[in-house]
């Protein structure tokens, strides 16, 4: 009792009434980067799959017009349908994102998906009157800003998943990691590999990619 | 930003991470993908010196290495965006392929639509990409601008490289649904590609922005919305009152907090108790009547762009389409 109402005590009390409100404000500021880096990988991911299903409604559409044609190119034009058909199949929640088999998968299948369309684009160029036709230099022109925007959605995510990996793994926000968020796994990427073939190249029909 | 935590302290954290560690060993991160060629340099000699012994300093090692990995993986990022040309205006002619009066014109037919409109169309020209494809480094340079209106993404960019003789218009997410891939792809072929073959760089820039603008106008009544709600009012009222609440209450809240514990530590003691700080004695311990310096700080940001031209925080997802000629 004596010693707590000695002036040194009583000079720091402020001090250490400033540090009870500080800490938790601190606590706060380190606590919070790994829910919203989790979250914002969580959208870039939604926004991949988002750009993917695009992809896949626009090919019916483009199968049609093609069909119309150059109807003896069938093998083709079902290698399309087929590899649509087991890309929409494959699916993944961001729940199972930190799961690098779930996210193989779905990266074959949608690669599947590019290479047969590319084999169809390469067809394409040997029909003068299909490339001229209207309905599909607009279903190409949708497909091309599709396929680019899959490639920067894929940036997107990297980018995302690079930093919420880097919160579970790194100096401050490991520290979080550990006490509160032992349930986080780090997230799966693409292959860098893949990623630098972005959109298919018409002229090469058997490039593979996104 | 965790970049720069020192190696140093990674050590003594390093029995709590191991639990994590292990769970991140399979998995397919791009670090273990340029695995290999760092691995000789896990045993500098300067490692010896850490106490916690052989396995110890071994994981400093791998940690260090894993830092080296990191910041190889960020180099090439940073090495791309110092590139980027800056903005100088809604015409940024790096290539200096467009004349002086095609630019005057541009610049103020693209300030009158943005007045109008909100949406933000800017014409690029660049000598060389540097051998990167157009469409990232379109898509870079349109988020480096943020191009278009915050929250609305309504910008353009139109990017010619001169060297490489290829184009883009590339399309904010905001314009993705009036200004289509198609509309894109037509504009560039029908308008710039023949212009460009035949050497006439302004005229098939001008007729794009033309094209692009009319496009864009085709919708009118989306158009007139979209430019009230962008519109930056000079004074608004309702601002004004919110932020003077909030201050009042700002201050009630906090004041008396600091009232109680600011002048302890910043002021002079004077007393038991009593401190002078700011030119006012405070006595904490009693109910004062000791006031509190009112300046309740910095005040709200005016939010209007000065004079200068620069994007308005909007993004792009790749929309629009590229050409060549």
């Amino acid at each position: 009792m004596l010693a707590l109402s000695s002036p040194f005590v009583f000079r720091n009390l402020p001090a250490l009434l400033m540090m009870a409100i500080v800490l938790p404000l601190l606590a706060g500021c380190g606590y919070n980067t790994i829910p919203t880096a989790e979250e914002n990988a969580k959208a870039a991911w939604s926004q991949v799959l988002n750009q993917y299903q695009r992809r896949a409604d626009l090919i019916p559409n483009l199968v049609e017009t093609v069909k119309g044609y150059a109807a003896h190119e069938k093998d083709t034009l079902d290698a399309v349908v087929e590899a649509r058909a087991k890309a929409t199949q494959v699916t993944v929640t961001p729940e199972t994102l930190s799961d690098p088999e779930a996210v193989k998968r779905f990266q074959d299948s949608q690669a599947g998906l590019t290479s047969a369309l590319s084999r169809l684009l390469a067809v394409v160029e040997n029909y003068p009157d299909l490339k001229a036709n209207q309905n599909f230099l607009a279903l190409q022109a949708q497909l091309e800003g599709t396929e680019n925007r899959i490639a920067v959605a894929r940036r997107d995510y990297i980018q995302a998943v690079r930093e919420y990996n880097l919160t579970l793994r790194t100096f401050p926000s490991v520290i979080w990691a550990t006490l509160w968020f032992r349930d986080n796994q780090p997230f799966a990427n693409f292959t860098i590999e893949e990623d630098k073939m972005q959109t298919p190249k018409v002229d090469f029909g058997t490039q593979q990619g996104g | 930003m965790h970049f720069f935590a020192p190696p140093s302290v990674l050590p003594d954290i390093s029995p709590t991470r191991g639990e994590i560690g292990s769970a991140c060993e399979g998995d397919h991160s791009p670090a273990s993908g340029v695995g290999e060629n760092g691995r000789d340099s896990r045993s500098p000699p300067k490692w010896g010196r850490c106490p916690a012994g052989q396995r110890g300093a071994r994981r400093n090692a791998n940690l260090a290495f894993l830092f080296i990995v990191l910041s190889l993986l960020f180099l090439p990022l940073t090495a791309f965006a110092a590139e980027l040309p800056a903005l100088t205006g809604r015409v940024v002619d790096n290539a200096a392929i467009i004349d002086a009066a095609t630019e005057a014109a541009l610049t103020r037919k693209l300030a009158d639509f943005e007045a109008k409109s909100s949406d933000q169309i800017v014409v690029a020209t660049i000598n060389s990409l540097d051998g990167e494809e157009i469409e990232p480094y379109a898509n870079r340079l349109f988020r480096a601008w943020k191009l278009g209106q915050a929250g609305e993404d309504n910008g353009v960019l139109l990017l010619v490289a001169n060297n490489d003789r290829k184009m883009r218009i590339e399309v904010g997410y905001g314009l993705e649904g009036t200004l289509t891939d198609l509309h894109t792809r037509l504009i560039i072929e029908n308008d710039m590609v023949p212009a460009f073959r035949a050497g006439d760089f302004s005229g098939g820039i001008a007729k794009a922005v033309d094209d692009m603008v009319m496009v864009l106008e085709g919708n009118p009544e989306e158009l007139e919305a979209r430019g009230e709600r962008n519109q930056q009012p000079p004074f608004n009222t309702d601002d004004l009152f919110f932020a003077i609440f909030i201050s009042i209450w700002a201050i009630i809240f906090f004041g008396s907090i600091a009232a109680s514990i600011l002048p302890p530590i910043f002021g002079r003691k004077l007393g038991p108790g009593r401190y002078r700080w700011l030119g006012m004695t405070f006595e904490p311990g009693r109910r004062s009547s000791g006031g509190w310096s009112g300046s309740s700080g910095g005040g709200w940001s005016s939010g209007s762009s000065g004079g200068g031209f620069s994007g308005g925080g909007g993004s792009s997802g790749g929309g629009g389409s590229s050409g060549s000629w």
